[in-house]
């Protein structure tokens, strides 16, 4: 689906770069002497192909095959098999709880960040430690939280010792499913503080002032003005930050060792021991399954960042 | 960012009209928010210094890096930055000799194929890792086979990896700068297009080049899914590993890893204000 998506964008942008560019015509340009100019852009074709084009393509279409090669649906309708659904439940359910408190949290550090200098040090320090956090953390952040709430974690113990308080209690959930929801949204904040400072430091004061000037208060600024020209963006960040909750693996990988509870965690269980649910090339079935899921949220991702950008200019 | 200047004058306007917080409402959020995500960090510092279970703390594990032995206990920790560091300039060199030129063609010379060209970078964002690898497994027994398991392979698929945000970086530089005119200055002066990368656009894509590199570098050290899935060592896979014997050091190689990622990052930063300032 990725890929038939092309076509149309190639199109669209031919229209719109001839119409950008006529004015000054490509005569202007001089342009490389033919030949020579194709075979500049051979390296990058070749390399996209190798290795992206052909391993997403081998991933998402391997699940149709059995390992002699011959064609099946088996996989495929491993996909509806039930542990499957439920792994891709609960792959749906860590994704969207920690999107939403990661969107809020983050909204909320950004809207606290209005006002300040966009090239200050506070701001250069959020922004390097949002990029840090959320996009490299990975395995270091399970280390984290297995030193602050593992079972002997810094927090865990101090909770129990001076309020006498175990959040252990019903049994460690930091190693399951349930573990995932504080680690995840550790990194979910920050993503959501790089995706939505750009549209909320969009807002102009002028809209504050015409606001006020037409009699308005604070309540009616952030209800009638503020909120719906950010909703695209917000719900756009939203959307970024589940997918990137549902393709996460490094940090689920290293908290959880065995087992296949989330979609990725399933996929490493696939490759691993070659079968699943008895069944070959499982993970190219789920992979195609997660790919899916992703261009579904990235679609709507771009479609709500195309409105936000109307009016960031 | 020259607003900035002009929006902190009409601060106060902006807080009485609700379009700003006030100082005390931004630092309450700020403070909790920061605290709570301070936590984490400072409890891998703190369990860095643990003395075992039993409470009291030690130098020990800090100081036990420098021992003699020290490269021998831990040598799959140090093969997996050696191999980490290795594949973090392979694959910067990848953005370097592939992406970079083919950006500044296709801005040049196939204008109509910039959105083709940001599309495939941006499908690594789609395509995450943990599909790729699914693909990839069968793609790198084709290459070992024909250039050999080495190291350095491992990189091929990283180079994938960054596209976004090598792009992402590049990009912008391109858009700021005015490639076409500074290029046709150049063929003017009868320099040929070796001398025009070279001596006048490189120069001047100097930020974007740097951001797109250390950007690189950051998510490289930072990657573990495609090498643990590929069974390869590097940075990540051999934290996770000696964190299993040892956990103290993998946390305090954690800790090293996280404070290098966030310097990169924050002369990412640095580098981009400076020019800014200047040449504006």
């Amino acid at each position: 689906m990725t890929v038939a998506n092309a076509p149309v964008l190639v199109s669209d942008a031919a229209e719109s770069s001839t119409r950008r560019h006529s004015p000054s015509g490509p005569a202007t340009r001089r342009p490389l002497r033919g030949l020579v100019k194709y075979l500049g852009l051979t390296p990058f074709a070749v390399y996209v192909v190798l290795f992206l084009a052909i391993p997403t393509t081998i991933a998402v279409v391997s699940g149709f095959f059995t390992d002699d090669g011959a064609f099946t649906f088996d996989n495929v309708l491993g996909l509806f098999a039930p542990n499957v659904l439920a792994t891709f439940g609960s792959s749906f359910w860590v994704s969207a709880v920690t999107a939403v408190v990661g969107a809020v949290v983050g909204a909320l550090v950004c809207y606290a960040l209005l006002g300040t200098r966009a090239d200050g040090p506070l701001r250069s320090f959020i922004d390097s430690a949002s990029s840090v956090l959320a996009q490299f953390g990975g395995v270091m952040l399970a280390f984290a939280f297995i030193a602050a709430i593992g079972s002997q974690g810094l927090i865990t113990v101090l909770l129990k010792d001076v309020f006498g308080l175990d959040i252990f209690a019903n049994g460690v959930w930091l190693y399951q499913v349930q573990g995932l929801l504080p680690v995840y949204i550790y990194f979910q904040v920050p993503l959501m503080i790089i995706t939505f400072m750009p549209a909320l430091s969009g807002l102009k004061l002028q809209w504050a002032e015409a606001n006020a000037t037409l009699g308005g208060t604070r309540f009616t600024y952030w209800t009638r003005i503020a909120f719906p020209v950010l909703a695209p963006s917000f719900f756009g960040s939203l959307l970024l930050l589940f997918a990137n909750a549902f393709s996460s693996y490094a940090t689920a990988a290293a908290l959880i060792s065995q087992g296949a509870q989330i979609v990725p965690l399933q996929i490493r269980a696939a490759l691993v021991s070659e079968t699943v649910l008895g069944r070959e090339n499982m993970a190219g079935a789920l992979a195609l399954g997660m790919v899916i899921v992703m261009v579904v949220v990235m679609w709507g991702y771009s479609v709500l960042q195309n409105r936000t950008s109307r009016w960031q200019k | 960012m020259s607003r900035a200047g002009t929006r902190r004058v009409d601060n106060s306007v902006a807080v009485r009209m609700g379009s700003e917080p006030s100082r005390a409402v931004r630092w309450i959020i700020l403070g909790v928010v920061g605290l709570v995500f301070c936590i984490p960090i400072v409890a891998m510092v703190v369990f860095s210094f643990k003395d075992g279970l039993g409470g009291g703390y030690t130098l020990a594990h800090w100081s036990g890096l420098f021992d003699e032995d020290a490269a021998r206990t831990y040598r799959n920790l140090f093969t997996g930055i050696g191999n980490s560091l290795l594949l973090a300039v392979v694959t910067v060199a990848i953005v370097l000799v592939v992406l970079l030129p083919t950006m500044i063609l296709v801005h040049l010379q196939f204008p109509r194929l910039r959105r083709t060209l940001e599309f495939i970078c941006i499908i690594p964002i789609t395509v995450p890792a943990i599909v790729l690898v699914v693909g990839l497994a069968p793609v790198y027994s084709v290459v070992v086979k024909v250039v050999g398991g080495s190291v350095w392979t491992l990189a091929l698929a990283y180079g994938i990896t960054v596209l976004p945000y090598a792009y992402r970086a590049i990009q912008s530089n391109l858009d700021a700068v005015d490639v076409i005119t500074l290029s046709e200055a150049g063929r003017t002066l009868s320099a040929n297009w070796g001398k025009i990368l070279w001596f006048v656009l490189l120069p001047n894509l100097k930020r974007g080049v740097l951001a797109a590199s250390f950007i690189s570098v950051a998510v490289v050290l930072g990657e573990f899914t495609i090498a643990s899935l590929l069974n390869r060592t590097n940075l990540q896979t051999a934290l996770l590993q000696v964190s299993q014997s040892d956990p103290y050091v993998a946390v305090i190689f954690a800790l090293l890893a996280l404070a290098l990622a966030f310097l990169l990052l924050l002369s990412i930063g640095r580098i981009g204000r400076t020019r800014t300032g200047s040449s504006s």
